[in-house]
């Protein structure tokens, strides 16, 4: 970016016939992309709104099936009232719930990803880069593979967790084996009219986090070390305390390097499908499906293709408000260090 | 906290007095180390142990043995399909997705990045809002387009190519967005430079840019493969009826999806680990480069 923007200036204004050339250079290099994304990226969703306004259903799929009806907005309707053959469908409950687990875990994953970059970063730390090496490697783990361990982990009879806190319990406290079913236990934990917040939402919560926060921490070190030590000493002169120098040095320079980190785990996490599908299947009773796993059972277990798309749609423009306000506050922010 | 970082530098790292304070750190680190290795060492201790699905209970069990390996690579489904067979269609799709989404995305964040054109603007929105959809929402018009495709006995989305199309689609966003952010940090001098010297775009393309931006080609070939070898969602949709093109995710969703009875947990747990142990030793040869490839296309980008 900053190469980019620095030469114009220095550069001679080109002509017409220069730039067109440029033009047509660049349409070039694009041409493989725009061709691949045009047939399998663009026009299915194109395609996907015209489905999402017919019935397309199992029997359409045949070779030489009859067209789909046209519907009109029956399928968005259908959504809206719940009229879904999916166990405990609740579109305002799932897509609140979804909102809160994608951002209940950005604010851990922030938290943490910082602290521990602080801790690596103290100075005269050793095995530094030993420590570094390990905690990156929840990231490179398949999300499969750590959607189902953690699903191995949780589980009532086989279980870690279980079988630790009941070895703590039982040293503690005498008390019996833990036989908790994180993930199926039907009484929610947290309970705010609709708003349901089961055991399995910690479960996943807790591998999620696991997940998340070492990526975190690799951009927040990456930007603790473009700290100027010298900013340090001046904040200490003027007789700064930890607290302050945090909050006047080390902040502003996390905050940029942070903010998209945020933003970009906010997306990712709101449309986490492993971890939902796998180890909780989005139960107990549907409290910890996500939009995604939903879209996902609409075309693999239901089979109602048009429904599916519609659904879609409403995660698009669910999505597209999202990345809106994400952005008017990372510019908000970018206006603030500026 | 901040005390020492200031004079550290001053009174040198070894001062009586700095033990305590070393051994506190080490045992703070000591501790994140294990939160992060726990789930790993305990699904190793679970595949060693030779009771298979009764209750693994400790990290360190007794008779220890391979037993759940050589079973799981003998029959890893119900199904007569090999372990070989299995990894054989993963990598089929992986190094697809891989090979695609470079190559095409080298080429497109070259543009994006060098040249200066109509439309620019609009398409790389365009690109970033594909990269902010997840794969699933794309799912059922690539199920019925792509079943269109029958020629004959073929059918495209049937076919370990049609998984590959489709988990292409959502790859090769993020493939351009993360070269593009690595060439933005290329100076553009050097270019300039060959130009001066009588190079062409592409040539300027093919011997200034593309060697110097190797590291970021090999972490999105990685990340591409690592997308294509545990895929699961277009998989199990699109080629769950042929057990000859089941891939590895599907035969593990198959110990421990909602169907599964009861789960072989010493096999399960063998089978994850034959599966995320190559992504990880390639990830160890990687390190370096997925770290500051990530963080610079991340921030720049």
């Amino acid at each position: 970016m900053t190469a980019a923007a620095a030469s114009p200036g220095a550069l001679p204004r080109r002509s017409v016939w220069q730039r067109t050339r440029d033009s047509r250079t660049a349409y070039l290099f694009l041409l493989p992309a725009l061709l691949v994304m045009a047939i399998i990226t663009f026009y299915p969703l194109v395609f996907q709104v015209w489905m999402s306004f017919t019935d397309y259903g199992l029997t359409n799929l045949r070779y030489n099936a009859p067209a789909p009806n046209f519907v009109g907005l029956q399928n968005y309707q259908r959504i809206l009232d719940n009229n879904i053959v999916l166990p405990n469908f609740d579109f305002l409950r799932i897509l609140v719930f979804n909102l809160f687990w994608a951002l209940s875990n950005v604010a851990f994953h922030l938290v943490i990803g910082v602290v521990v970059a602080l801790v690596l970063n103290i100075e005269g730390l050793r095995f530094k880069r030993f420590y570094r090496a390990i905690y990156i490697l929840p990231v490179v783990i398949p999300p499969i593979i750590v959607a189902t361990v953690w699903r191995n982990l949780f589980d009532p009879q086989y279980g870690a967790i279980n079988q630790i806190l009941s070895g703590v319990a039982g040293i503690l406290f005498k008390a019996p084996p833990v036989t908790l079913d994180w993930l199926n236990q039907p009484n929610p934990i947290v309970a705010l009219g609709p708003f349901i917040l089961p055991l399995a939402y910690f479960a996943l919560l807790a591998a999620n986090v696991w997940l998340g926060w070492p990526l975190n921490s690799v951009v927040a070190t990456g930007a603790l070390q473009s700290i100027p030590r010298d900013l340090y000493e001046a904040a200490e002169m003027d007789g700064a305390g930890w607290l302050q120098k945090f909050r006047t040095v080390t902040l502003p320079f996390l905050r940029p390097a942070m903010l998209p980190y945020a933003i970009y785990g906010f997306i990712i996490t709101f449309n986490l499908f492993y971890l939902s599908y796998f180890m909780s299947g989005g139960g107990p009773f549907g409290q910890t499906e996500l939009l995604v796993t939903i879209a996902y059972r609409l075309v693999s277990e239901q089979h109602l293709y048009a429904v599916a798309a519609a659904f879609a749609i409403f995660e698009f423009f669910i999505l597209l408000g999202i990345t809106l306000i994400t952005n008017r506050l990372g510019k908000a922010t970018a206006r603030y260090d500026a | 906290m901040s005390r020492p970082l200031a004079d550290a530098h001053i009174a040198g790292r070894r001062r009586p007095g700095r033990f305590g304070r070393q051994l506190v750190l080490q045992l703070i680190c000591i501790a994140i180390a294990v939160t992060v290795l726990f789930p790993m060492v305990w699904i190793l201790a679970m595949s060693l142990d030779p009771r298979n699905i009764s209750r693994p209970d400790s990290l360190f069990p007794p008779g220890a043995s391979l037993d759940a390996y050589a079973r799981v690579i003998a029959r890893p489904t119900l199904n007569p399909v090999s372990f070989a067979r299995l990894a054989l269609n993963s990598v089929i799709i992986a190094l697809l997705i891989s090979a695609a989404s470079v190559s095409i995305g080298v080429l497109a964040a070259y543009a994006f990045s060098r040249l200066r054109f109509r439309g620019r603007e609009i398409l790389m929105i365009a690109i970033l809002a594909v990269l902010m959809l997840p794969a699933v929402a794309a799912l059922a018009p690539l199920f019925v387009m792509l079943g269109k495709f029958q020629f004959g006995t073929f059918n495209l989305r049937s076919s370990l190519f049609g998984v590959a199309l489709a988990v292409t689609a959502s790859q090769l966003p993020f493939a351009i967005w993360n070269i593009k952010g690595y060439l933005d940090t290329i100076p553009k001098e050097l270019e300039e430079a060959a130009t001066v010297d009588g190079a062409g775009r592409f040539q300027a393309f093919r011997y200034v840019i593309l060697p110097l931006a190797t590291p970021v080609l090999a972490v999105t070939a990685f990340f591409g493969f690592i997308a294509g070898w545990t895929e699961f969602q277009f998989s199990f949709l699109f080629l769950v009826g042929d057990t000859n093109l089941w891939t590895l995710s599907m035969a593990l969703n198959g110990m421990v999806g909602q169907y599964a009875a009861s789960t072989p947990w010493s096999q399960f747990a063998a089978f994850a680990i034959l599966v995320a142990l190559p992504v990880m030793v390639v990830y160890m040869f990687l390190q370096r480069y997925i770290v500051s490839g990530l963080a610079i296309g991340g921030v720049k980008g």
